[in-house]
C-alpha cells in the first residue's frame, strides 16, 4: 500500500509540532523517520493514525486523499500503528486485547474469543512468537507485549504498520529480533513506517531515511548515508561527539554500595546483590536498556524503594534505613529520571520548585516560618547560574521548556554543598543546546571532587561523560569497565553478556573482518 | 518520622503481606472468647419455615457456647492456614475468605440469639427480609457499577434513588398507574445521570464533585417539592398506588427459598433480571468488553477506535435508569408515599456494596444481600432483647466496607481509570 | 515525540486547579444564575401564579407580574432574614454571623484538605465526634470559667481531628481512597453518636429523647447581647487566620501543598508523604471539630443526635465555592450562612421551603465548576468561536 502525507501541519495553541511535512511511503518499503526526542515525529504519527486531526494538510492512501476522523478510519484504511507507550489492558487477557475493537460475536452478542485465538495462534506461527493467548497482559514481559501489539495490528490486516520508538524498551539482541520481524513483514507486502532516533539500526533496516528536525522535514536520504551527515542532519549543525573534559583525577572511594537487592511487590528480584564504588572526582555511568533496574538503584539509594538486603555507604556513614529527608541531608544531591513526575512540583513557581527539597532548612525555614526573601534571593541567583529563561520566578514550573525545566532541577540540587550526586536520564527530551549545558554542569561538580553517578540508557550520553561504566542487566552489574570500552562490547554486555566474553567477542570480529 | 524503616538486612516479603492472615486471627480469636467462652450457654432457635411453605422444616436448636467454640476452632484452622501460605508467599484463596466470613456470621448469630431474651428468630423470615430490603441496594450499587466500570465515579446514587423514589410517588399518584410511576422513576433516575455525565465528560469536572453536589441538588429539589406540591394535595400528587406482590404458585411455597425467589414485587423481580443481564452484558459481550476497556485504559480503547466518552455517556445514563427504577422501591413497595430523604443514604451502602462486590454485578448482589440481611437482623434483634445495641448493627455495612478498601480482608482493585476525564489533546 | 512529555502536564483531573483558578467574573455570575434558577423555581410552584397560568392568555400581565413577585418576594423575606431589615436593623446580619461560623470552620477543613490532595468527604463524622467530646466536657465535667471552655474547644478539635486523622493513617498505610473511608466513617460517626445519645452518661436525666444535658455556663462561647452571636465566630476568624499562615508561609504548609500537586514529587524531596497525609487529614478534622464546638458550645448549647444537621455537606460546597483559600472558603460560608440565615425568614413570611437554599448552594457550585457552562450562557466564549472559525477555514481549505 502507497502512503502519502501532504503539507501537514499540526499546531497545539500557537506551537507547531509538525509544519509542512511530505512524506511517501512505497509499497513494501521500510521507511524511517528519523529525528530527535522532541522532534515532532510521534505527534505526526498521531495524525496519520486519526488520533490528532490535521491543522493543515492531506493523507494519501493509494493515491486516494482520505479523512481520518478516528483511529477506527485509518484501521479501516489499513493503517495499523504499534505506540511507543503500549496500549495493551493489563488485565485484559493477549486475546481480548487483540479482539478488542474488532471482535467477532456469537448469537446473543456472546463474544467469540476462539476466533480470536485461533488467527493470534496462525499469526505466532508465521513470524515465530511466542504468545499464548490466554495469557494475562500484565503477565507478560515487555517484548512480547510488543509482538502482542503487532499481532493486533495485523489481525486488523494492517498494509501499513506505524512502529514508534519500537526499540526503547529492548535490548540489542531484542532490537536485532524485531528488524528480523520488520524484514519479514516486508517481505510479506507490509509497509513499515520505523519510528527511532537511534541511527544503527535505521542504518540497517530501512530502505528510505525521512530526517525530522523541529517539525520540518530535513531531507530524504538513503541508509547508504554516511553516519555522521544523518546525525547532523538531525540536530542541525555538525555535531561535536567529544565533550573534551579534562581526565578524572580520582581520590579515594567515599561512596559504596555492597550487595545491594531489591525484590519488588510481584515477588521478582529485580536488583540482584549489586556492588560498586565511586570515587571522589569521578563519573561511574550506569548504563543498561530501560528496565533492568536502575530505577530501582537509584531510589534504593534515596529510601523511597524498600531493599532486601545489602548496603549504602557513603562516607562511613550507612544511608539505608534513612528517610529520603536524612539521605539528601547527608549531602546526596538527586536528579530524578522523570523530572516531572519525580522531580517538580509543575503547579508551583519555578522559586518553590528551586526549594523544593530545602524548604525546611535554613536559610529558607526558620522554625515552622518559611523565609520568602531568601527564597526569591535564591531564586534569582539560581536562574541567573544555570541560565534558566523565564521571565519570571513566579511562573509555575510547567511554563518552561524541557530543558529549561531540568535545569532548574540540576540548579537545586547543585546549589548546595554536596557528598553524592546522582542524576538519572540527566537530558532526556531536553534540546541540544542545553544537553551540552548540563553535561558540563555534571562534569564541573565532578572537578570539585564530587563523586557523581549517572544513570543513562543512552549509550551516547554513557561514554561522552563516564570515567568508568557500569553496564546493568536484568538488575546485576554484568561488568564495570573503563571508559575507552568499545561500542559493540557495551552493547553485548546491555544484553547479558559477560564483560571478558564481549571483549573476546569484539576482537574476534575485529580479526575476521 | 514514621516512614517503615527499612534496615538493610531485613527481608520484605512483598508478595504476600501480613495483613489477612493477622485480620482472620483476630475474628477467630473473637469468636473463641467473645462469642464462645464467654458467651451464653442457652440454645439459639432458628425457624427455617415460614407461613405459607409446602412443608415445614424443623426448627434448628443450636447450643450457643459449645457451637460457637467449634465454629471459632473451624476459624482459627483458616487463619492458621493463612499464615502457613503467608510463609510459602502464597495468597489464600478466596473461597477460604468467603466460608471465613459466613462461618463468623453464623456464630455471630448464635451468639445474640442465645443471648437474648427469647433466644429465637426466624431465620426464614430474615433472609427473605433480608433480599426485600436489599432491592435498593442492588439496583444501586449495579448502577455504580455500570458508571465505574466505564470510569466514571458515581457518588450521585444516593441522588439517583431519592430522584427515582420521589418521581414515583409523583407519578405513580397523578396518573394511579404504579408501572407509569416504575417507568418515571427510570426516567428521573436518567436525568440526575445526565447532569452526571455532562458535567463530567463534557465539562470535565472532577466527578467526585459533581457526585456529592448533585446528592445535595436532588435532596433540595425533592425536599422543595416535597413541601410546595405534594403536601399541598397529598391526595393527588402523594398518594401512589402500591406495586403488587406477585406470588408464584408452588414455587413459593419451598422452604426458605421461595419467599426469597418467587414471591416478590415486580421490581423485586426485575432486580433479579438485571443482576443477571448486567452481569452477562459485561463480561460475556462485545459491548461489556468494550465497556471495561474504557474504564481501564481510555486511551488504548480510543486507539482502537471505541468511542470513549460516548461509551461513558451512554453507560452513566443507563446507570441513571437502574437506579431511577430501584428508587421506585421506596415509594411503590415499601411505603406508598414519599418523604423528604427516604433513600436514607442506601445509596452509600449501595456504594459500598460496588467496592465489596468487587465492581461485578453478583458480588454486589450478595453484598447487598449482606448489608440488607444486617439491616434486617437490627430490627429483629431489637424485637427479641439482645445485649447488642442497634446502632452498630447498623454500622455494619459501613465498618466491613472500611475493611474491604484497607485491604484488610483481601484486596479490593477497582477499573484503573475511574474518576481521570478521557482528553484528547 | 516527547512535544507530549515536555508540554506541561495536562490539567487532566486536576482537582486543585479546577478548585482553585477560576475567574471571579465566573463565580459572580454562577452566583447569579443560580439565584435566577432558584427564583423560576419557586415562582413555578407558586399557587398564585399557578391560577394566572389558567388565563395565562386572557390576562397575561397577571401571569407575569404574579411570577416576578413570587420570584422576589422570597428573595426580598431571605434578604430581610439574613442581612437588614426595618424592623429588626443589622439584627439579622447578626444571625448570618452566627449560622456562618460552622460553615467557615469546617469549609476550612474541607479546603485545607484539598489542598493537600485529599478529598474530605468525612467533615460530617468529624463534626460530630467533635461535638460529642467538645459537648461531653461542657456538660459532664465542671470546672472553673475560661479553663472550661478551653477545655471544651481543645477536646472538640481534638475529636474532629482523630476522626480525619483515623482517614489518614488507613489511606497511607493501605492506600485505600479517602473518599469512601470519609463517607463510610460519617455513618461510623451518626449511629455511634447516636448510640451515645441512648447512654446514661449523655442522656438527660428524665428525659426519653436523646438530648443531652445543657451544657454549664463555663462551657459556653459568651454571646453578643440580644443575640445568638458568639465568641466562636472569632474563633473562625482565627482560623481562617491561621489556614493563610500554614498555607502561605509554613513549611508545613509547603509539604502539604508539594504533597497535593504532585506526591511523587514531593517523596524524592524528601517529604514524608504518609505523615502529611494523615497531618492534613487531622488538621482538617480539627477544623471541622470546631464547627462542631461552634454547634454545640455556642448556637445550640446542648448535644443532640442531629447536632452536625447537614453542615458537613454544606461544608464541601462552601469550601468549593471559596476555592480552598481561606478567605474564599470565608466569605463563601458568610454567603451560604446568610442563605441559612435569611432562608428561616424565608419560610416564615412566604411559606418557601428552606430546601431551597440546598438547590441554590449546588447549583451555585455547579455552574462555577464548569466555566466553559457560564461562558456559553452569556456569550463569552471568543477562544471556542476562534477554534471553531480554525477548523472551519481547515476544513474548507481540505475540499
Amino acid at each position: 500500500m502507497k502512503l502519502e502525507l501532504r503539507g501537514i501541519s499540526k499546531a497545539f495553541g500557537t506551537f507547531y509540532a509538525n509544519k509542512g511535512i511530505d512524506l511517501v511511503v512505497d509499497d513494501a518499503e521500510i521507511h524511517c523517520l528519523l529525528g530527535e526526542n522532541g522532534a515532532g515525529k510521534s505527534t505526526l504519527m498521531n495524525v496519520l493514525y486519526g488520533l490528532y486531526q490535521p491543522t493543515e494538510g492531506q493523507i494519501l492512501v493509494d493515491d486516494q486523499v482520505v479523512d481520518f476522523s478516528g483511529p477506527g478510519d485509518a484501521m479501516a484504511a489499513g493503517i495499523g500503528m504499534v505506540h511507543q507507550h503500549f496500549m495493551l489492558i493489563p488485565v485484559f487477557t493477549v486475546a481480548e486485547n487483540v479482539a478488542l475493537g474488532a471482535e467477532s460475536t456469537k448469537a446473543g452478542g456472546r463474544l467469540d474469543l476462539e476466533t480470536t485465538r485461533r488467527k493470534i495462534r496462525e499469526i505466532s506461527a508465521k513470524y515465530g512468537f511466542d504468545v499464548d493467548p490466554d495469557a494475562l497482559v500484565e503477565d507478560l514481559p515487555v517484548g512480547v507485549q510488543q509482538r502482542v501489539e503487532i499481532i493486533k495490528a495485523l489481525v486488523r490486516r494492517a498494509r501499513v504498520l506505524i512502529l514508534d520508538e519500537p526499540t526503547a524498551v529492548l535490548t540489542p539482541q531484542e532490537t536485532d529480533e524485531l528488524l528480523d520481524i520488520m524484514r519479514q513483514l516486508k517481505a510479506n507486502g507490509t509497509s513499515i513506517v520505523f519510528i527511532s532516533h537511534k541511527l544503527r539500526e535505521v542504518k540497517a533496516v530501512s530502505d528510505q531515511i525521512t530526517v525530522i528536525r523541529r517539525g520540518e522535514v530535513v531531507g530524504t536520504v538513503s541508509p547508504q548515508a554516511d553516519t555522521t551527515e544523518l546525525a547532523s542532519m538531525m540536530v542541525g549543525r555538525s555535531v561535536s561527539l567529544s565533550l573534551n573534559k579534562e581526565p578524572a583525577t580520582p581520590g579515594e572511594a567515599t561512596f559504596q554500595v555492597r550487595d545491594l537487592s531489591v525484590i519488588d511487590e510481584a515477588g521478582t528480584r529485580v536488583l540482584n546483590e549489586v556492588s560498586f564504588d565511586i570515587h571522589r572526582g569521578e563519573i561511574l555511568a550506569v548504563a543498561g536498556v530501560q528496565g533492568n533496574g536502575q530505577t530501582e538503584l537509584t531510589e534504593a539509594i534515596l529510601g523511597t524503594q524498600p531493599v532486601s538486603g545489602g548496603s549504602v555507604q557513603l562516607e562511613g556513614k550507612e544511608l539505608l534505613g534513612r528517610s529520603v529527608k536524612q539521605v539528601l541531608a547527608a549531602g546526596v544531591g538527586f536528579v530524578p529520571e522523570d523530572r516531572s513526575v519525580h522531580g517538580l512540583v509543575s503547579q508551583f513557581s519555578i522559586e518553590e520548585n528551586l526549594i523544593l527539597d530545602l524548604y525546611d532548612r535554613a536559610p529558607f525555614a526558620k522554625g515552622l516560618s518559611m523565609n520568602l526573601a531568601q527564597v526569591r534571593k535564591n531564586a534569582a541567583e539560581q536562574i541567573e547560574r544555570f541560565d534558566v529563561r523565564t521571565d519570571n520566578a513566579l511562573n509555575p514550573a510547567s511554563s518552561l521548556s524541557g530543558g529549561n525545566q531540568q535545569k532548574v532541577v540540576m540548579a537545586r540540587e547543585l546549589g548546595r554543598e554536596l557528598k553524592l550526586f546522582i542524576a538519572s536520564q540527566p537530558t532526556r527530551g531536553v534540546d541540544v543546546g542545553s544537553i551540552e549545558f548540563l553535561h558540563r554542569r555534571i562534569v564541573a561538580e565532578r572537578d570539585t571532587g564530587t563523586p557523581v553517578m549517572i544513570v543513562s540508557t543512552e549509550l551516547d550520553e554513557v561514554i561522552e561523560l563516564a570515567d568508568r561504566i557500569a553496564v546493568l542487566y536484568k538488575g546485576s552489574i554484568i561488568g564495570i569497565v573503563p571508559a575507552d570500552t568499545p561500542r559493540d562490547v557495551l552493547g553485548l554486555m546491555m544484553a547479558g553478556v559477560s564483560a571478558d566474553e564481549a571483549a573476546a567477542q569484539h576482537k574476534n570480529q575485529g580479526e575476521g573482518q | 518520622m514514621t516512614q517503615p524503616a527499612v534496615l538493610p538486612t531485613t527481608v520484605v516479603a512483598h508478595s504476600v503481606g501480613k495483613k489477612v492472615p493477622l485480620t482472620l486471627s483476630i475474628f477467630a480469636a473473637i469468636v473463641l472468647v467473645c462469642f464462645g467462652a464467654l458467651g451464653s450457654t442457652a440454645s439459639a432457635h432458628f425457624g427455617l419455615s415460614s407461613a405459607g411453605d409446602a412443608f415445614t422444616l424443623p426448627e434448628l436448636v443450636l447450643p450457643g457456647r459449645i457451637s460457637n467454640l467449634i465454629i471459632g476452632l473451624f476459624m482459627a484452622g483458616i487463619a492458621a492456614l493463612a499464615w502457613v501460605r503467608r510463609n510459602q508467599a502464597r495468597p489464600l484463596g478466596r473461597g477460604w475468605i468467603i466460608a471465613f466470613a459466613a462461618l463468623f456470621v453464623l456464630s455471630f448469630l448464635i451468639w445474640v440469639v442465645s443471648g437474648a431474651r427469647t433466644p429465637s428468630i426466624s431465620l426464614a423470615g430474615l433472609l427473605a427480609g433480608a433480599a426485600v430490603l436489599a432491592v435498593p441496594l442492588v439496583f444501586g450499587s449495579l448502577s455504580g457499577i455500570m458508571c465505574e466500570r466505564a470510569g466514571v465515579v458515581n457518588i450521585a446514587i444516593e441522588g439517583q434513588l431519592l430522584g427515582g423514589a420521589f418521581t414515583a410517588a409523583l407519578v405513580g399518584s397523578m396518573t394511579q398507574n404504579a408501572y407509569l410511576g416504575l417507568i418515571a422513576a427510570g426516567v428521573a433516575g436518567a436525568l440526575v445521570s445526565l447532569v452526571l455525565a455532562l458535567f463530567s465528560i463534557k465539562y470535565v469536572v472532577n466527578q467526585i464533585i459533581v457526585g456529592v453536589v448533585l446528592n445535595v441538588l436532588v435532596s433540595g429539589l425533592t425536599g422543595f417539592l416535597f413541601t410546595t406540591v405534594m403536601q399541598a394535595d397529598a391526595e393527588l400528587y402523594n398518594n401512589p398506588p402500591r406495586l403488587p406482590i406477585i406470588e408464584i404458585p408452588g414455587l413459593s411455597a419451598i422452604p426458605i427459598l421461595g419467599p426469597i425467589l418467587f414471591k416478590q414485587s415486580v421490581i423485586g423481580y426485575l432486580m433479579y433480571i438485571a443482576v443477571a443481564v448486567v452481569w452477562y452484558a459485561l463480561f460475556k459481550t462485545r459491548w461489556g468488553l468494550r465497556v471495561r476497556a474504557v474504564g481501564e485504559h481510555p486511551k488504548a480503547a480510543d486507539t482502537l477506535g471505541i468511542k470513549v466518552n460516548a461509551t461513558r455517556f451512554w453507560n452513566v445514563t443507563l446507570g441513571g435508569i437502574i437506579a431511577g427504577i430501584g428508587g421506585s422501591f421506596f415509594t411503590l413497595v415499601a411505603v406508598e408515599s414519599f418523604t423528604k430523604e427516604i433513600s436514607g443514604g442506601r445509596g452509600f451502602i449501595a456504594l459500598a456494596a460496588v467496592i465489596f462486590g468487587r465492581w461485578n454485578p453478583i458480588g454486589a448482589f450478595l453484598a447487598a444481600l449482606l448489608f440488607g440481611f444486617a439491616d434486617n437482623l437490627q430490627v429483629i434483634l431489637t424485637i427479641i432483647g439482645t445485649p447488642v445495641p442497634s446502632q452498630f448493627m447498623a454500622m455494619m455495612p459501613y465498618l466491613v466496607t472500611i475493611f474491604a478498601v484497607a485491604g484488610l480482608v483481601g484486596r479490593s482493585r477497582g477499573p484503573a481509570a475511574v474518576g481521570e476525564p478521557y482528553l484528547k489533546e | 515525540m516527547s512535544a507530549e512529555k515536555t508540554a506541561p502536564a495536562p490539567a487532566k483531573n486536576d482537582l486543585f486547579k479546577q478548585i482553585t483558578q477560576g475567574p471571579g467574573l465566573v463565580s459572580v455570575l454562577g452566583v447569579i444564575v443560580a439565584l435566577i434558577v432558584g427564583g423560576l423555581l419557586i415562582a413555578v410552584t407558586d399557587e398564585r401564579v399557578a391560577t394566572t397560568a389558567g388565563y395565562l392568555f386572557a390576562r397575561p400581565s397577571d401571569f407575569f407580574s404574579a411570577l416576578w413577585e413570587a420570584g422576589t418576594s422570597s428573595y426580598v423575606a431571605l434578604f430581610e432574614g439574613s442581612i437588614y431589615n426595618s424592623a429588626q436593623g443589622f439584627a439579622p446580619f447578626l444571625e448570618t454571623l452566627t449560622v456562618s461560623t460552622p460553615l467557615i470552620c469546617a469549609g476550612l477543613g474541607v479546603g485545607l484538605a484539598f489542598r493537600a490532595g485529599l478529598f474530605n468527604i468525612g467533615a460530617q463524622g468529624q463534626i460530630i465526634i467533635g461535638a460529642a467530646m467538645a459537648g461531653y466536657v461542657g456538660f459532664a465535667w465542671h470546672l472553673p470559667v475560661v479553663l472550661h471552655l478551653l477545655l471544651v474547644i481543645v477536646f472538640g478539635l481534638i475529636g474532629g481531628a482523630l476522626w480525619g486523622g483515623l482517614v489518614g493513617l488507613l489511606k497511607a498505610r493501605t492506600g485505600a481512597h479517602e473518599v469512601i473511608l470519609t463517607i463510610m466513617f460519617n455513618y461510623v460517626a451518626l449511629y455511634l453518636l447516636d448510640f451515645l445519645m441512648n447512654t446514661q452518661a449523655f442522656r438527660r436525666p428524665g428525659e426519653t429523647n436523646p438530648i443531652s444535658p445543657i451544657l454549664d455556663t463555663t462551657a459556653v462561647f459568651p454571646a453578643l447581647p440580644g443575640s445568638r452571636l458568639h465568641v466562636g465566630f472569632l474563633l473562625a476568624v482565627l482560623l481562617t487566620f491561621g489556614m493563610g499562615w500554614l498555607l502561605k508561609r509554613s513549611t508545613l504548609g509547603f509539604e502539604l501543598r508539594a504533597v497535593g500537586h504532585n506526591p511523587l514529587a514531593a517523596q524524592t524531596a524528601g517529604v514524608n508523604v504518609q505523615r502529611a497525609m494523615i497531618v492534613a487529614m487531622a488538621l482538617a478534622g480539627a477544623l471541622a471539630g470546631a464547627a462542631g464546638v461552634a454547634q454545640v458550645a455556642g448556637t445550640e448549647k446542648v448535644l443532640t443526635a442531629g447536632i452536625a444537621g447537614s453542615l458537613g455537606f454544606d461544608a464541601i460546597t462552601v469550601a468549593l465555592l471559596g476555592r480552598s483559600t481561606p478567605w474564599g472558603t470565608f466569605f463563601a460560608g458568610l454567603l451560604f450562612g446568610a442563605f441559612r440565615a435569611g432562608a428561616v425568614n424565608m419560610q416564615i413570611s412566604t411559606g418557601t421551603p428552606i430546601d431551597i437554599v440546598l438547590v441554590v448552594q449546588s447549583l451555585i457550585v455547579l455552574f462555577i465548576a464548569a466555566p466553559p457552562l457560564i461562558k456559553a450562557m452569556f456569550g463569552l466564549n471568543p477562544k471556542k468561536k476562534k477554534i471553531q472559525a480554525a477548523a472551519a477555514a481547515t476544513q474548507g481549505g481540505a475540499q
